[in-house]
């Protein structure tokens, strides 16, 4: 009896729930349950295609060895991996200090026009496509250094571009979460605010911002695009930036892809195996950033 | 906000009465701040004076100067018409997919895996697009050539799926579901952010009445959240316009002007085209492929604008 009168005034309200009713929830249900099933599909079968075309390709000679006077079979990508890690070197270091400073600006100092402009324009330079970043890199540079230039260095201003708004986006958000009450302590003391930022807040954001870096190079270290149109492509192995073609894993994998030559089997073997890698160093990239921010991160309370 | 200044200014008082040199110190820090973001004011101004720069040539030279001896508009506008066309379908497929994935992660999935599974999706947005390419090659197009056969055998009537269909899978069709793949995390991270934020109140309320989660989900959720959708659409359709190399190793092109979908024949995209032309390129033809990279950041610019707007006047709201 008590339960009849306690179902009874939404029944009511909400016109029975009637066979239609129950029958539209369950299959809107089963509609988004599918939606997500079907958007984890491509996610296992990237992986799943990746390792297993990719591992064929992997070995020792793939990392020891360059591309030079190779020809089918043989020869490495390790001209490539070392590219990878020169190019985004560079591109971290010019866009680190650049992306922090600007962040603190825009936490601790910003405001009025200056402030404005840099939200606005940050949020614009989110937007830019990673292939108009390297043409940017381009006209750069062969504007001093004329037509048809190809340097290891014009990679990294181009990754810059793409960089530094991720840099900025995730500092600005980890040192907006410093309490105010820690500056307020420290301005308590005595302390100037600059020892302040560098003293109390950089420190208790530490693990946030190393995070956000280490998710920002993840972001750019498997750029194809931009890379093409300005580091070039070169079979040997090259450590200077600022002299000559730099070759990197990502157009490695396309070149491989693009023009396989007679062996095409081997060429698309190491065209996957390169993939695999590059995969592997943006998943080691991210996971180190989660395991950075829950070991160091400072108990903000 | 009134409280960051006031601590502020009181910091700065303190500073400046305890002496010059640590007004020093502070004078040389904030100058820092500042020209760091002068710096990037001043790059995004030469990325825009550059391409303007290099890809003015273009604007002017005649017909018989530039590449397939046609104007810039005539060289450009097939162009562009296949990175919207492409784009559109990406965004077509991955919105209601997003929107999908966002609900059933916020209200449908037990709330202890709802991290886990957001994660999950995430991940998609970490694979490089070079990746996404030779999977869209090797893998998607060729498992996808009896599905383009069936579409031209049933639905040829209809002309987007005239055919013929193509023997490689290397078609605007699938082009544009990689695309799809791989801003759906965008999209679904912006929709799921803004569902969890749903006011209880109106869930409960609608639960009250009556309401099967369905009902609940219509009535309260998506009302909610509409607006953002709309803007995270837009910010996954802005990525999928500048996206290049997927769409370069993917799409077989032709430079045809076409709404087939299914065919051999493609127009290609802004950015595939910079990407398989500028390593070739000399002259008058990087130019051109300049100014077509100066048309695509215009065009990214008023898509991701427009997003931001949406946004700003949901904020206002």
């Amino acid at each position: 009896m008590e339960s009849a009168t306690l179902t009874r005034p939404s029944t009511l309200l909400a016109g029975g729930l009637g066979w239609r009713r129950r029958a539209v929830n369950i299959t809107m249900t089963v509609l988004i349950t599918a939606a997500f099933v079907l958007a984890l599909i491509p996610l296992i079968s990237l992986v799943f295609e990746v390792a297993k075309r990719g591992i064929p390709g992997l070995s020792l000679e793939f990392f020891t060895e360059d591309a030079r006077g190779q020809i089918g079979e043989g020869g490495g990508a390790s001209h490539a991996i070392v590219g990878t890690l020169v190019i985004t070197a560079v591109a971290s270091v010019i866009s680190v200090p650049i992306g922090i400073m600007a962040a603190i600006y825009l936490n601790e100092y910003g405001e009025g026009r200056l402030r404005r402009a840099l939200t606005f324009f940050v949020d614009v330079m989110t937007g830019i496509p990673s292939i108009v970043a390297g043409l940017f890199a381009y006209a750069l540079f062969e504007l001093f250094l004329g037509p048809g230039i190809r340097l290891g260095v014009m990679g990294s201003v181009a990754l810059s571009v793409l960089m530094i708004p991720i840099v900025i986006r995730s500092a600005e958000e980890v040192l907006k979460i410093v309490p105010d009450h820690l500056r307020e302590a420290a301005y308590a003391l005595g302390t100037p605010k600059w020892k302040t930022i560098t003293k109390v807040v950089l420190p208790t954001a530490f693990a946030g911002l190393v995070t956000g870096v280490m998710i920002a190079v993840a972001r750019i270290v498997g750029e194809t695009a931009p890379l093409l149109v300005t580091t070039g492509v070169v079979d040997s192995m090259n450590t200077d930036p600022f002299n000559g073609r730099m070759q990197n894993l990502a157009v490695y994998a396309y070149n491989e892809y693009r023009s396989p030559g007679v062996f095409k089997q081997a060429a698309y073997d190491k065209a996957w195996a390169a993939a695999l890698t590059l995969i592997a160093i943006v998943m080691l990239l991210n996971i180190a950033a989660r395991l950075v921010y829950r070991h160091y991160k400072t108990e903000i309370r | 906000m009134s409280q960051v200044d006031t601590t502020t200014n009181a910091g700065q008082l303190l500073a400046a009465a305890s002496g010059g040199r640590r007004r020093l110190g502070d004078r040389v820090f904030s100058r820092t701040a500042v020209v760091a973001a002068v710096t990037i004011l001043a790059l995004l101004a030469g990325v825009a004076i550059f391409l303007v720069a290099e890809g003015f040539p273009a604007f002017t030279a005649g017909a018989s100067e530039l590449p397939e001896g046609k104007s810039f508009i005539d060289y450009a506008a097939p162009l562009a018409f296949g990175t919207v066309l492409a784009s559109a379908i990406a965004a077509l497929v991955a919105v209601p997919l997003a929107v999908g994935v966002a609900l059933f992660i916020t209200h449908i999935a037990p709330q202890r895996l709802a991290l886990t599974l957001g994660y999950l999706v995430d991940l998609l947005a970490a694979i490089p697009s070079i990746v996404y390419g030779l999977w869209g090659i090797f893998v998607l197009g060729p498992a996808a050539v009896p599905v383009l056969k069936w579409l031209e055998e049933k639905l040829g009537w209809i002309p987007i799926f005239e055919g013929p269909a193509s023997a490689t899978g290397r078609t605007m069709l699938v082009a544009g579901l990689v695309l799809a793949v791989m801003i759906l995390p965008i999209v679904s991270a912006v929709a799921r952010e803004v569902f969890a934020q749903t006011p209880r109140k109106l869930m409960e309320g609608a639960q009250a009445l009556g309401a099967t989660r369905w009902e609940m989900i219509r009535m309260t959720v998506l009302p909610f959240g509409k607006s953002s959708v709309i803007s995270g659409a837009m910010l996954g359709l802005g990525r999928a316009l500048g996206e290049t190399m997927a769409v370069t190793i993917i799409l077989s092109v032709s430079g045809a002007v076409t709404f087939n979908l299914i065919s051999q024949a493609n127009p290609s995209t802004i950015a595939a085209n910079i990407a398989l032309n500028f390593p070739e390129s000399s002259g008058l033809a990087i130019n051109a492929l300049i100014a077509t990279g100066l048309v695509l950041f215009a065009i990214t610019l008023v898509t991701n604008m427009a997003a931001r707007a949406v946004i700003a006047r949901q904020n206002h709201e």
